[in-house]
């Protein structure tokens, strides 16, 4: 694992990285702000061609606005984007969305419409995005459906569908037009193990199937350990360490090793502890 | 000092309201009217099964509703014309009344009831369940394609029900003359048609459309307007149709005063 860097370089806002021409997703000293308070503090990581990165975090981290940065769900106060080698967070609404036809997304809840049947919600992308007539795209929504293990669910209501279905097809609709990249928000939350390893397992299967460069947000660590190349951590909005999986099994750092560990937050005890937990400085963790 | 900043935030919230409504607005009427000649897609079977269900659906309850609607204001039209021996006058009070006023008026509370609650209910519920996100990251657009459809159907279909709830209430004023006023079906359709003149038709439909269009844009910005949490979709389909109405009463009396001071003498 590379050695951290003092927080005021790790954090990205004195000393850029270069981009990478092989990465899919380059990050560069991103900040987002919600009103005055800023959720991210400078943000910078890559995700290398045909990789999975996941990123990790507990609640409140800011791993969701990233993701829905990364998306263009949500405007940067500053920093940089660049996706498949092209700037994503300062380009007009209609660039944006020429870019986002190569990306696909799997939302927490599957977000599929739910006044449309699965093979509708699957059709939508290439209907609206291509000019492929309605036999082919029949073909070609069985045959996402296929990939997702959802054979013959074509004219099912997405409110007939269990969870875990629903995030298949989510994700069937995600890969409709042969995305670069494919982003997860919490794949297996509020899954059973069984389910969600299922999920896991699809990820995985697409990852070795079509080269896919994909990015993860969750806090499921089995999940996350078994289907990242590299991950991330992000606390208060800050990486605290970007590591390969084996790394980040190892790592040292007090922060990964508290998530990990799966160590409870200290409780404040004195006055020392109460001005570091309004200063945001890290106390020191009890073991 | 505290009273006049409540009334400088109030007044920049009403305004930024205004604006967001004129956006949406600005948004779909280019989604119909531009973007089809520029090579983007219009959602014309997500038009006609919005039309299907704000206008035709909508028929038997705005029929009932215009029906009554006219019998009451034949009722009323007799109780003070009597006075003067004038109950023949009954037919041409009805007829003006629905149709520069109370028809498309009337029309209009039946469709925000049915159709602009049921807009911020349908995009409310999209937005809490991440619908809405998903769209955009599909690279498609909310207003072209939630919005417009909606627009199109609602700037047609509420005047035709206003032209069809003006005839019902006709009837049943109608209805009322021949009970009570010696009126025969004839005699009354014949003082309805000497009362009205086209001006009264047109101005009535006009507004009908304003209020389409009004409605369309309340019960939307509401919808995208919703908060987390599926007890706010509740909240923003009541508060769509409180505003909606308060903006159908402001744009009737705004055209209403234009119509009148347009109107030939």
């Amino acid at each position: 694992m590379s050695p951290l860097p003092p927080k005021k370089d790790y954090i990205g806002a004195m000393t850029p990285m270069p981009v990478k021409a092989s990465c899919a997703i380059s990050v560069r000293n991103l900040r987002v702000k919600y009103g005055e308070r800023e959720i991210l503090h400078g943000v910078n990581f890559d995700v290398p061609a045909g990789e999975t990165m996941v990123i990790l975090g507990g609640s409140g981290s800011g791993k969701s606005t990233l993701l829905r940065t990364l998306v263009g769900l949500e405007r940067p106060s500053s920093g940089e984007i660049y996706i498949m080698g092209k700037e994503f967070a300062n380009i007009s609404e209609d660039e944006r969305d020429e870019l986002r036809k190569g990306i696909g997304m799997s939302f927490q809840s599957g977000a599929l419409f739910g006044s449309m049947t699965v093979g509708e919600n699957v059709a939508l992308p290439l209907q609206e995005h291509t000019d492929l007539d309605p036999s082919t795209i029949e073909i070609m929504v069985r045959l996402k459906l296929d990939q997702v293990g959802l054979s013959g669910f074509e004219n099912y209501m997405p409110a007939q569908l269990s969870g875990g279905m629903k995030k298949r097809a989510a994700i069937a609709r995600a890969l409709s037009m042969d995305p670069q990249v494919l982003f997860f928000d919490e794949p297996s939350a509020g899954l059973d193990p069984i389910i969600a390893a299922g999920i896991d397992e699809l990820i995985l299967k697409l990852k070795r199937a079509f080269k896919m460069s994909i990015v993860v947000v969750t806090h499921e660590l089995a999940s996350a350990f078994l289907i990242a190349d590299r991950m991330i951590v992000l606390d208060k909005g800050v990486i605290v360490a970007d590591a390969t999986t084996e790394e980040m099994k190892n790592s040292t750092q007090p922060r990964v090793r508290q998530f990990l560990d799966r160590v409870p937050e200290p409780e404040v005890t004195g006055e020392i502890d109460y001005l570091q937990m309004l200063t945001g400085d890290i106390p020191p963790i009890r073991q | 000092m505290a009273f006049t900043d409540s009334i400088g935030a109030a007044t920049i919230d009403g305004l930024a309201y205004v604006g967001g409504l004129a956006r949406l607005t600005g948004g779909a009427a280019k989604a119909v009217f531009i973007s089809p000649f520029q090579g983007k897609r219009f959602h014309m079977s997500r038009a006609i099964h919005q039309a299907m269900a704000v206008g035709v659906e909508a028929l038997p309850i705005t029929s009932l509703i215009s029906f009554f609607i006219g019998a009451i204001l034949a009722v009323n039209a007799a109780y003070e014309l009597r006075k003067f021996g004038a109950l023949h006058l009954v037919a041409s009070a009805v007829a003006v009344s629905m149709t520069r006023e109370l028809g498309p008026l009337m029309t209009a509370v039946v469709v925000i009831g049915r159709s602009g609650s049921s807009f911020a209910a349908e995009i409310g519920t999209m937005k809490v369940n991440e619908e809405i996100d998903a769209m955009e990251t599909m690279a498609l657009e909310p207003i072209s394609f939630l919005v417009a459809p909606k627009f199109l159907a609602m700037i047609l279909m509420v005047p035709c029900l206003t032209a069809w709830a003006d005839f019902m209430g006709v009837l049943g004023g109608g209805a009322f003359g021949l009970a009570a006023a010696s009126f025969t079906w004839g005699s009354y359709i014949q003082a309805t048609l000497e009362a009205l003149i086209a001006h009264d038709i047109l101005t009535g439909l006009l507004k009908a459309m304003f209020f389409g269009l009004v409605i369309t844009a309340v019960g939307c910005q509401e919808g995208f307007s919703t908060g987390l949490g599926s007890e706010q979709v509740g909240r923003s389909t009541t508060s769509a149709v409180v505003k909606s109405i308060f903006a159908v009463v402001m744009v009737d009396l705004v055209s209403t005063t234009i119509f009148y001071l347009t109107a030939p003498r």
